[in-house]
């Protein structure tokens, strides 16, 4: 029924505040879950008649811990539970104590249960994997669908990287500043995966998977309520909302892929790009650059752009010479070059790239902005090599396609 | 009479809806609008981005900056129509509507207008529905 959507979108927003506190009471990330379950099921028995509760996400941490203690006790003692009606008409006085129980809490709560998502021990799949269930809240089900496999294997995954967790121990007590800053951390890095999980999935996967990349940017968002002042997490934002803007542009009909200079501009999503924009301008003034920040900056001149050719090269030039000293790498260095390559001209990006060829040799880009530089300034055979190593090197059929377009573009002007 | 209808609701939940849920209230929010529309009683009607995406200038002898809304509500205030209605009663009327047409948490308030002015946005500014 239609008119219960309402109930699912109020559970599940609530439901990383709520799991934040189950976890703290608990300490145990199977109790806090079945908690929490029992909470959502007493809410859609109660709230269709009673109406919301006026802070939702109160109601469902007092009755999952009323729950959890009930069966505790129960299997103790075997006395009845008490009557639900009863918890589900807490009064304000009852709700403002949870209110202080939790408010002081909720942001560490929150980050810690973010946190124990990204434990070191854990692969990024499994991180991934296990944000989207404990904090997302996705079933095994949908998870599964996103990564392409069954749901026996996610399942499997899931419950592996919980015992891991179980055995490193989650870290309970309140983080002082410098702990906080690198959760905060690890946690954006996290966020960040489990966007680009859906975002830089192949074309014919992108349908499936897109929902990683809008589940990404609900942490993200998340993440910002909880830390409104921390430029980082508003840069990771923005960076993420003006990347999925240009979703439906990023393909063809056929699947193949679509440079951002020939995109249809007007299929880029306005909303998600004046979202992203704000952020970013609200980053910036706060004047503590980051990566992310400085990625969504470059990122924001495209969406500013209202064709390819107002791009303004310069100024993403000097963005990206600023990524290279907060994050030094060759990849860094090599977008860089695209750039130096509009405002110096191919030559200039050229003798940039050449040292990169050690470290870059089997990174698929690299051989293809080479040899679309070498093909510019019109040595041919070595552009014909390059693009021919990049096609070795394709991990997909689209990306494959893409320089062999170059190739055939080769063919015609010798023809 | 001119109202402004505030609409107040926890974005957070706003932000969880499914997409189906989401076209589906908006399709309905759309008939009611397109009533008023047509009768020629609807004015401005503004969707806001999320209060994360907000900045707060406080005054005083020393201004300040705030990253953020202006107050931390439980709700927060997300958006509003200009409408214009013989009185109380049709105001509340037609916010009963809208909540029908988006049932669940939240709240409309009902505000008279005392002064409107539009100063005609160059087309080009505005942003895209």
């Amino acid at each position: 029924m239609t008119d219960l959507g309402w109930i699912d979108a109020v559970v599940g927003s609530a439901r990383p505040r709520v799991m934040g506190a189950l976890l703290r009471y608990f300490r145990d990330l199977d109790t806090a879950e079945e908690a929490f379950q029992e909470a959502c099921l007493r809410a859609l028995k109660t709230w269709p008649q009673n109406g919301p509760p006026r802070d939702a996400a109160a109601w469902l941490i007092l009755v999952g811990r009323n729950a959890a203690m009930d069966d505790v006790r129960r299997r103790a003692k075997q006395v009845a539970l008490p009557d639900e009606a009863a918890i589900s008409n807490l009064d304000d006085a009852e709700s403002e104590l949870a209110d202080r129980l939790d408010g002081a809490h909720y942001r560490d709560d929150i980050l810690r249960l973010l946190f124990i998502c990204c434990h070191p021990d854990l692969p990024a799949t499994q991180q991934i994997a296990l944000a989207l269930r404990i904090v997302c809240g996705l079933s095994i089900k949908q998870i599964a669908r996103a990564f392409l496999v069954s749901e026996a294997a996610m399942e499997q995954r899931i419950t592996r990287a919980k015992a891991r967790i179980a055995d490193a121990g989650v870290p309970f007590e309140a983080p002082g500043a410098p702990e906080r800053a690198e959760r905060l951390a690890a946690v954006a890095a996290m966020i960040y995966l489990v966007f680009n999980e859906g975002y830089s999935a192949p074309s014919k996967e992108a349908k499936t998977r897109a929902i990683l990349a809008e589940e990404g940017i609900w942490l993200a968002r998340l993440l910002l309520r909880v830390f409104p002042s921390e430029p980082e997490v508003m840069g990771l934002a923005a960076l993420m909302l003006l990347q999925q803007a240009r979703a439906s542009a990023r393909f063809d009909g056929d699947g193949n892929i679509v440079l951002l200079e020939d995109q249809d501009r007007s299929r880029w999503n306005p909303k998600r790009i004046a979202e992203g924009l704000a952020l970013i301008d609200k980053a910036m003034r706060h004047r503590r650059p980051g990566a992310y920040q400085v990625q969504a900056a470059i990122a924001a001149l495209h969406a500013r752009a209202e064709r390819a050719e107002d791009t303004d090269w310069a100024q993403i030039d000097l963005l990206y010479a600023n990524l290279e000293r907060l994050q030094p790498s060759p990849v860094v260095t090599l977008n860089r070059a695209v750039a130096v390559s509009k405002i110096r001209g191919p030559a200039a990006a050229l003798a940039m790239i050449e040292p990169l060829d050690d470290r870059l040799s089997s990174y698929f880009y690299f051989h293809g902005v080479k040899g679309a530089l070498l093909q510019q300034l019109d040595r041919r055979a070595e552009a014909r090599k390059a693009f021919a190593r990049a096609i070795s090197l394709a991990h997909t059929p689209a990306e494959a396609a893409h320089i062999r377009q170059h190739l055939d573009h080769l063919d015609k002007e010798r023809a | 009479m001119l109202y402004a209808i505030l609409c107040y609701n926890s974005e957070d939940a706003i932000g969880s809806w499914s997409k189906d849920y989401h076209d589906e209230t908006m399709a309905r929010l759309a008939v009611v609008q397109d009533k008023l529309d047509k009768q020629g009683k609807l004015g401005p009607v503004a969707r806001l981005l999320p209060t994360t995406a907000a900045t707060t200038l406080r005054k005083g002898r020393e201004e300040m900056v705030i990253d953020g809304p202006f107050a931390e509500t439980k709700e927060q205030l997300l958006g509003f129509f200009i409408i214009d209605c013989a009185s109380l009663d049709a105001a509340i009327e037609t916010a009963k509507d809208l909540a029908k047409a988006n049932p669940g948490t939240g709240s409309y308030e009902i505000r008279p207008v005392a002064e409107l002015h539009d100063y005609h946005l160059a087309e080009q500014r505005k942003p895209a529905a």
